[in-house]
């Protein structure tokens, strides 16, 4: 079966800032893997190389058999052109910390943007498939709020709601529920879960939520320093970690 | 079980408000002097109202009025196009493009607008013939500069560069002012830098954008004014050939003033409807109208009567 996400030996570095240091991941189609780890340990700029928000300095990085970034022609790399990463970002869903949806539109009109514009679906078509995503994510009479009018789990959802539209082979979550007020961290986690359970939708998720982890997720994967340092079942990490950086890490978040 | 909790009615407060004798002495002083003032104004028979009258609606000072507001809009128009496009060039990774745009910004920014008049006036004795072609080939169309730059072109041209490298930094500041985050979540979707631009970007920075351009645009009105230097009969130039012939320069120059208050405040109110346009999902509601809060206020009156 091919695999989903390959990443080998991946590097990365801000300056002399050395990111990841050799970051090697299988996702298979369907799978729901979590990423845990303290900050800076790398995990959100992993997930920002897998659509190619960040450059890698080192390794390879496959999506869907696809290289990141690059076209190998023989054993030569050649740098992709902007058509071409922006292609493969179209079927790559993102959901970020902050939201980030588009303050000048609505709801629906957050969701048909992409669809319409880089994708060319008709607009009625397009705000059709919209209202069903948004009904999904139990958003059905927020279509013509605009994202100030929204709580910040309303807004979340709609994120979701517009990632979804471009229908992705691979959803990338950013620490999702970061932001949010306790309260409404079970409603954006809700949906997620429903995504992996219920459409078996392929997701790398960068989570602190060990709850979510362990009712949704295939694998979980722990960084640190810029390394995947464990990796296993939830169960696994719940009942006995190996690593000692692990055990204090999950003590200090549960 | 928790209580249930009875509402408790309180005493509302009637208190005595405090005085504010100063308001009073403050506001009194004001009203002498203004009344000090329209009555100088009124009974001066030096302002000649009749001849204000007179002149305020003459063919000759209304056809001024329309080539003041070509001007303007001409040259905003210039301005604005232009410098959008400086601001996207100043924000480009390449440095060579960047730097065309800082040069432009610092060259056209750093001289007076009424010498770059001056010399768009006299272009033709630098470049007597202008022609349209391939640089260092061929050339397909000549003209020359005298016919083609006209006054009034030599104003919409040096108003409207002019314009240009201050438009530029107003835009580039709407365009840093829309989050990193915008950019990112479209180019997640899979949209181009033109797209992101386009649909995301620039329709935010407009909030930001939307205010400094209205101030350039009743600026640009009153500076258009200066173009009377290179006889373009506009508002200003037209009221000096009046007054060169009759001597009534005080009221013809009041004329003009007046012109330009009304065309002012037109252009304020229709800068209050576009920021109110564009400030749409920025605040949970949109501001009322003028006329809509002054409805509101009425029903509130009637309510309490």
């Amino acid at each position: 079966m091919e695999l989903m996400v390959k990443a080998e030996q991946v590097h990365k570095r801000f300056g002399r800032l050395a990111v990841l240091k050799g970051v090697s991941l299988e996702v298979a189609p369907g799978e729901v893997v979590c990423l845990i780890g303290p900050s800076g340990s790398g995990k959100s700029t992993f997930l920002r190389c897998i659509n190619h928000l960040e450059k890698i300095d080192a390794g390879r990085l496959w999506v869907d058999g696809r290289l990141v970034g690059y076209r190998q022609v023989g054993d030569k790399l050649y740098e992709q052109r902007d058509s071409e990463i922006c292609r493969d970002r179209a079927q790559i869903g993102m959901v970020f910390q902050r939201f980030n949806l588009f303050g000048h539109m609505t709801a629906l009109e957050n969701v048909v943007e992409a669809p319409i514009h880089v994708k060319k679906v008709p607009r009625r078509e397009a705000a059709e498939q919209a209202r069903v995503l948004l009904g999904r994510v139990g958003l059905g009479d927020k279509l013509d709020s605009y994202p100030a009018q929204l709580s910040g789990g309303q807004q979340q959802r709609v994120a979701i709601a517009r990632a979804l539209a471009m229908k992705p082979k691979l959803m990338l979550f950013d620490e999702p529920t970061s932001a949010l007020d306790p309260e409404l961290v079970g409603e954006v986690l809700d949906v997620m879960k429903g995504l992996a359970l219920d459409f078996n939708t392929t997701m790398i998720v960068v989570t602190h939520e060990m709850g979510f982890a362990r009712e949704a997720a295939d694998r979980v994967l722990m960084m640190d320093d810029g390394r995947i340092i464990e990796s296993g079942t939830p169960g696994h990490f719940f009942a006995d970690p190996r690593e000692e950086r692990t055990r204090q890490f999950l003590s200090a978040i549960l | 079980m928790a209580e249930v909790v009875e509402p408790v009615r309180a005493e509302e407060i009637r208190a005595i408000p405090v005085r504010h004798p100063g308001r009073w002495v403050a506001g009194a002083v004001v009203v002498v002097l203004m009344a000090a003032l329209t009555k100088s104004i009124a009974t001066n028979p030096r302002f000649e109202w009749g001849v204000i009258g007179h002149y305020f609606l003459t063919s000759r000072v209304l056809h001024g009025l329309v080539v003041t507001l070509e001007l303007t809009v001409l040259s905003m128009a210039v301005g604005i196009a232009l410098g959008t496009v400086l601001a996207v060039m100043r924000l480009s990774p390449n440095p060579l493009v960047s730097g065309a745009s800082w040069v432009y910004i610092w060259l056209f920014r750093g001289t007076p607008v009424l010498v770059q008049i001056l010399f768009w006036f006299n272009i033709a004795a630098l470049y007597p013939r202008f022609s349209i072609g391939i640089p260092f080939g061929p050339q397909f169309v000549h003209f020359s500069a005298a016919a083609a730059i006209t006054p009034f072109v030599a104003g919409v041209l040096a108003l409207g560069l002019n314009e240009g490298a201050y438009m530029a930094e107003i835009v580039r500041a709407g365009i840093i002012s829309v989050e990193e985050g915008q950019t990112e979540a479209a180019q997640s979707l899979g949209m181009t830098r033109l797209l992101t631009m386009r649909r995301i970007v620039l329709p935010q920075a407009m909030r930001v954008i939307i205010p400094p351009t209205g101030n350039e645009t009743i600026s640009m009105l009153k500076t258009s004014s200066l173009v009377s230097v290179i006889a373009v009969t506009e508002l200003l130039y037209t009221a000096q050939l009046i007054y060169a012939v009759n001597y009534r320069t005080i009221p013809l120059l009041l004329v003009v003033s007046i012109w330009y208050l009304v065309m002012t405040t037109v252009l304020s109110v229709g800068q209050y409807y576009l920021e109110r346009h564009f400030g749409r999902g920025a605040t949970r509601d949109t501001p009322e109208t003028p006329a809509q809060r002054l409805r509101r206020t009425f029903q509130l009156r009637h309510e309490w009567s």
